[in-house]
């Protein structure tokens, strides 16, 4: 079970870094579509930054943040707007994936359709990588058992 | 509209309905079961409209994003993956309508997840079988290999490790198909499979090539459990819960089959598998080995599930030797194989499932005196088992036809022996099994009358779980009555020109 740090220097470091590690990623997944990056590499970064949180304030303050139910919607709505946004070019009459079919929708001529609809793919994919990295940690540093489970056992806090 | 985009419908739709499972599950878990059901149906219509529209048309070519080959990726159906693409539909949604009973029994609490995963498997055995590139077929080979690991893994007290070891082994087996798709594109720089098939005629004398070719059959011999890689199987199959068996062992194995006969046959040119190189020969003696090994350790098996998994380890061998002898009526009985086996491999895992939900245990023993508790399920096995078997109306006879055909026409006698052997060998295994639920041996071995009449009691299955054995089995005899026109319309089709 992760507890929370008790001491100060970790906790505000941590603290201080996080935004900046999630700005980092969000502009990495803004410019995955023409320049090294995209949203696997920005996912990953933002997970980096939950688990940061988690081993440094704790499993309380985190689920406080970021409960499990939302988690799991992030991993699922992240596949779902990728897929989506396929679906929406294939009703839109072109082929699937093919975003310069949304120049319709977003007013813009194809080309910058195409940019934009690479763009929100990877918004998608940066969201579901984030929820799976995060859930991976959590299941490796806590055995995939959560720490209500283990309250309601009995078991003290830092037991393991 | 829809006819034009249906090859990517097939897949798009599983794929969206297994990440949308979970939230759907978080409103309602009930609710689940019947929205399997609908995106499988769903599915299901597409894939047959793509069939239809490739009988009538010939081969369909889909470009994801209207990205032209070979930058983009592209899907490509003929009658080969056009068969292959209704099957695994129509197996998913046979055994989604067969899954609840089951489920409850043996998974109550997880049952979001694992039509989670199911439906991602689903989606990556139609990847791999529509698309047109060599490493978009990885990566659905990984989806679908992934999601099988973890449906196995839910199975009973053994099944983590069975996983495990699956994992490690099919690990190895994805590892090696994608080293022979790194080395193609390393000499030749491009993915798409009908321009590797054009470019590589050129370099066939490269050893790189060489090492590419032999990487993807022994990385595909070990997806398809073929002898002496099979080691995975057994435990795998039968610890998985009897769902994810009833789904997995049907379609694994013969997908790694198809993408062999791609490989094989539509990414190198036949003259260059079979005459250039010895291949067909070794897949003859490892065909004709698998046979035999897999027909000898059923006998020994004193589990029904277990003793399943190694007549699939058999018919691995029927199909890979019929690829070994390399005549077109060879491999034609080959390709009708996979669909025969598919169907008869369904119905042999669905009445494994019936048995371990009514009788809680897969034993030979728990088959004591079914024909009278379980009329109707026994009947539908008896249809199964007599086409496992060979008897003629039924499919399992045609496909074996051809296959000894080929091999008398081409003078391969050692795998006309061993097609009878293995014959003569199911003949035992099911008769065992009929011997055993056709007479009350009673367990007690007492002929008290008051607990006869106890154990003859007529209790079936849910109708959930025998109107898909029922149509599985109605299956059986339909493509073994209509085997002519199906290879007229089909397989003729598929069957590479030699």
């Amino acid at each position: 079970m992760i507890g929370k740090s008790d001491d100060i220097i970790i906790k505000t470091i941590a603290r201080i870094f996080v935004p900046f590690l999630q700005l980092y990623a969000l502009y990495v997944i803004m410019h995955g579509h023409y320049s090294p990056g995209g949203g696997f590499q920005g996912g990953v970064i933002l997970g980096a930054s939950m688990a940061l949180l988690l081993i440094t304030h704790g499993y309380d303050e985190l689920k406080r943040r970021l409960p499990e139910g939302v988690l799991l919607l992030l991993g699922s709505l992240g596949v779902l707007i990728y897929a989506g946004i396929g679906l929406l070019c294939l009703i839109l009459g072109g082929n699937y994936l093919d975003y310069s079919q949304l120049s319709v929708i977003l007013g813009v001529d194809a080309a910058h359709a195409r940019s934009l609809g690479i763009l929100g793919v990877e918004l998608g994919v940066g969201f579901t990588v984030m929820a799976i990295m995060y859930s991976i940690f959590f299941d490796i540093s806590t055995g995939g058992i959560l720490p209500e489970d283990q309250r309601r056992e009995g078991r003290v806090e830092g037991e393991r | 509209m829809i006819v034009e985009q249906a090859p990517v419908l097939i897949v798009v739709i599983c794929l969206m309905s297994a990440v949308a499972t979970p939230l759907i599950g978080w409103v309602k878990r009930e609710l689940c079961y019947p929205w399997v059901i609908l995106a499988l149906l769903a599915s299901t219509c597409c894939s047959v409209l793509v069939m239809n529209t490739v009988i009538h048309e010939g081969s369909i070519h889909y470009y994801l994003g209207s990205w032209l080959p070979p930058w983009g990726i592209e899907y490509v159906i003929d009658h080969l993956n056009a068969m292959m693409l209704v099957l695994i539909t129509g197996t998913a949604l046979l055994v989604a309508i067969y899954s609840k009973k089951s489920l409850e029994a043996e998974l109550p609490d997880r049952t979001v997840y694992f039509y989670t995963l199911y439906l991602l498997q689903v989606t990556g055995f139609l990847g791999i079988v529509i698309t047109g590139d060599v490493f978009n077929l990885y990566v659905f080979l990984e989806i679908a290999s992934l999601a099988g690991y973890a449906l196995i893994a839910t199975g009973e007290e053994g099944a983590p490790l069975a996983a495990f070891r699956y994992l490690i082994l099919g690990t190895v087996g994805a590892c090696f198909y994608l080293l022979g798709v790194g080395y193609l594109y390393m000499v030749t720089g491009s993915l798409n499979l009908a321009e590797l098939a054009e470019i590589l005629p050129r370099l066939y004398g490269s050893k790189v090539i060489l090492v590419a070719f032999a990487f993807f059959m022994v990385g595909l011999a070990l997806k398809m459990a073929l002898f002496p890689l099979h080691l995975w199987l057994p435990d795998a199959y039968t610890k998985a819960p009897s769902v994810a068996s009833a789904l997995i062992a049907p379609l694994m194995t013969k997908v790694a089959v198809y993408i062999m006969l791609r490989v094989m046959f539509t990414l190198f040119k036949p003259y260059f598998s079979i005459d250039l190189l010895p291949v067909t020969k070794i897949l003859l003696y490892a065909g004709v080995i698998a046979i035999c090994v897999g027909a000898i350790m059923a006998l020994a098996q004193r589990n029904f599930k277990r003793m399943l998994c190694y007549i699939v380890i058999a018919e691995v061998g029927y199909m890979v030797g019929g690829v070994g002898v390399a005549n077109t009526v060879a491999i034609r009985g080959a390709i009708l194989h996979v669909m025969n086996d598919v169907v008869m491999t369904l119905g042999l895992f669905a009445v494994a499932g019936i048995i371990a939900y009514k009788m809680k245990s897969n034993e030979l023993t728990a088959f004591d005196a079914i024909f009278k508790k379980m009329p109707f399920t026994m009947a539908a096995f008896l249809v199964v088992a007599l086409s496992v078997i060979g008897v003629p109306p039924t499919c399992g006879f045609f496909s074996k036809w051809y296959l000894i055909q080929g091999s008398i026409m081409a003078g391969n006698w050692i795998f006309v022996g061993a097609l009878l052997f293995s014959s003569l060998v199911n003949v035992i295994l099911f008769f065992r099994i009929i011997e055993i639920g056709y007479y009350d041996f009673g367990a007690s071995g007492a002929g008290d009358a008051h607990s006869h009449d106890e154990r003859s009691v007529v209790s079936e299955a849910p109708l959930s779980m025998l109107i898909p054995t029922y149509v599985v089995a109605a299956a059986i005899i339909l493509i073994g009555l209509y085997n002519q026109s199906i290879i007229t319309t089909i397989i003729d089709f598929a069957v590479p020109k030699l």
